[in-house]
């Protein structure tokens, strides 16, 4: 099956001399929900910028879908939908009118273009602010409109880059909701985000890119796997006064009224609740200290910082 | 023709039209500042220079003074509009970031730069048109020759629609886009045989105006109107139309190479 998004020993050099991308590879299933993660100047953003044709690659080859995007960019366009980090519409514009305007730069005609707008800024929420000039938007309804707006020419491939930044809790649900919607009708989805509870919930599969190269290109159920240990805070039911005894198990007093225990593979946190408990000491609630994907990535990350550090 | 071809055509097509509508819908939205300062600043000049100091002027070129500036006042509108017009539009969308929308979109270079040409070409006949109606309160005009007056105008207004967009693809401050206009542009349309006709300049700076392209675009439309050119009308539409066609080139390779847009 052609791959919905391919890169092949792509490179960019910037004219500063910084080297963004370092022969990446990389190739995004039909119908996948891909992330893309990387920690700030991994090279993320000028990956997406290089797929959306706004940064021209120094080597490789992109294509989206059977299309190359040396060979048959115009085509290669009408399949991607784009959802930049940074907010890139005419500010003086009504809502209504920057959908529409987008719809007729991929050749939608302004009747259709007109319906398209209004059927996505119904299920964006914001048909109620389609004569406001974007300015006077919240930050949130302003995400929602890039979001609307990349949609606005329904394309097969939709790329996100961090659309729920600066976004409260509530939105971001309903963002994800719909994500995970749009992905079930069949558009193939990539995301990058620096929450990676995001990532986790939302995505299948994943590539970590640093210093512009894929360090980790799995499923995300194969990612998680690969985390030996998890660090778990047990909030207590009352204070204690001395340290409890917990055999093999690594772990800290948080508080007084908090406990930190490392669970490796092949441990179980059954056994510590049996020990805990044998010590008079309740647990009332318990949570990861850190989200497991993101306990992953920092040690992906380090370890590619000190392979890079050694080389 | 293929169904490719024709799809691709349409679509182009549409995309065209929908770039052009929203630049007309800028420059109307915000008409204060577009169309309103030309009628005022032509009423002005009508009054003043036509009028006033005028009646002391004797006939230039066989015409009363008035009825010798309309023409190149006419034309002064047209080439600061035109180029105001894609300088700024082009410039915010750049700094906006807006640029990207059509970038990322299934619309051929020479689709964008048309869009915006006409945009600023539809501006600087909307302003003709405002400006041509205000002097018909202070005096009458004819019309010598249609096609030299058309295609006179038309072609000025590409060609610094074409001006403008040029220098919005270098700008980078909002400085940069008001230097030509203050230090190149409005020198030139001023020693551009606006007010005066070249008969009154010594030889030697006859010579000197003939290096002026705005001389040409001047007498030419005047020609048109009047019936009057200090210079052979042919020629004019010659220079004309070769600066056109070499300013459409430089600002579609500046696109196309993304200067200023895509590193």
């Amino acid at each position: 099956m052609t791959a919905a998004l391919q890169l092949s020993g792509v490179s960019k050099t910037y004219k500063s001399g910084v080297r963004a991308l370092d022969n990446l590879d990389l190739t995004v299933e039909p119908g996948d929900f891909f992330a893309l993660l990387g920690p700030n100047g991994a090279g993320k953003s000028t990956t997406i910028g290089i797929v959306s044709s706004l940064v021209k690659k120094t080597h490789g080859s992109v294509s989206i879908f059977e299309f190359d995007l040396d060979k048959d960019l115009t085509e290669a366009k009408r399949q991607l939908g784009v959802v930049p980090q940074e907010f890139n519409f005419g500010q003086f514009e009504k809502v209504i009118d920057i959908l529409a305007t987008q719809g007729g730069y991929y050749g939608l005609p302004r009747k259709r273009a007109y319906d398209q707008a209004e059927k996505y800024l119904h299920q964006l929420g914001l048909w109620d602010k389609r004569n406001d000039q974007a300015r006077l938007l919240s930050g949130g309804m302003k995400r929602r409109l890039m979001v609307a707006r990349a949609l606005v020419h329904e394309p097969r491939l939709l790329i996100l880059d961090e659309p729920t930044a600066g976004v409260d809790i509530e939105l971001r649900r309903s963002m994800w909701d719909y994500l995970t919607k749009l992905n079930q009708q069949g558009t193939t989805i990539i995301l990058t985000t620096h929450y990676l509870e995001e990532a986790e919930s939302l995505c299948r599969n994943i590539a970590i890119i640093d210093h512009g190269r894929v360090v980790e290109n799995t499923s995300m159920r194969s990612l998680l796997s690969k985390l030996q240990q998890e660090t778990f805070v047990l909030d207590l039911d009352k204070a204690i006064g001395t340290t409890p005894q917990l055999d093999s198990y690594a772990f800290k007093l948080a508080s007084s009224q908090s406990l930190e225990v490392e669970i490796k593979r092949g441990q179980h946190l059954n056994e510590v609740f049996a020990m805990l408990s044998q010590q008079g000491i309740q647990v009332l609630s318990m949570r990861n200290k850190t989200n497991r994907l993101e306990e992953l990535f920092v040690r992906l990350v380090e370890k590619n910082l000190n392979e890079g550090a050694s080389a | 023709m293929s169904r490719h071809e024709s799809v691709f055509a349409a679509s182009n097509r549409v995309a065209l039209a929908t770039i052009v509508v929203k630049e007309i819908r800028r420059f109307t939205r915000i008409w204060v500042q577009t169309l309103l300062p030309p009628a005022i600043t032509m009423t002005l000049y009508f009054v003043i220079f036509g009028n006033l100091v005028g009646r002391s002027i004797s006939d230039m070129g066989g015409y009363s003074y008035m009825q010798f500036i309309v023409p190149g006042l006419i034309m002064m509108a047209v080439i600061t509009n035109s180029y105001a017009n894609v300088v700024s539009s082009f410039f915010g969308a750049k700094f906006q970031r807006s640029i990207e929308e059509m970038l990322v979109a299934p619309v051929p270079h020479a689709t964008i730069l048309a869009g915006f040409v006409l945009g600023g070409v539809a501006r600087g006949l909307l302003v003709a048109v405002i400006v041509t109606l205000v002097s018909l309160f202070f005096t009458q005009l004819s019309l010598h020759n249609v096609f030299v007056m058309v295609y006179s105008v038309l072609i000025t207004a590409i060609l610094f629609s074409l001006g403008g967009f040029i220098n919005a693809v270098f700008a980078k401050t909002f400085d940069d886009v008001s230097l030509v206009p203050t230090f190149i542009l409005t020198p030139l349309t001023y020693l551009g045989g606006v007010f005066y006709s070249m008969d009154v300049l010594s030889p030697f700076w006859q010579s000197v105006s003939l290096l002026n392209p705005i001389v040409y675009m001047v007498n030419a439309f005047r020609y048109g109107v009047l019936g009057h050119s200090d210079v052979n009308v042919f020629l004019s539409l010659l220079v004309m139309t070769v600066f056109t066609a070499g300013a459409y080139v430089v600002a579609y390779r500046l696109l196309k190479s993304g200067t200023g847009m895509r590193e």
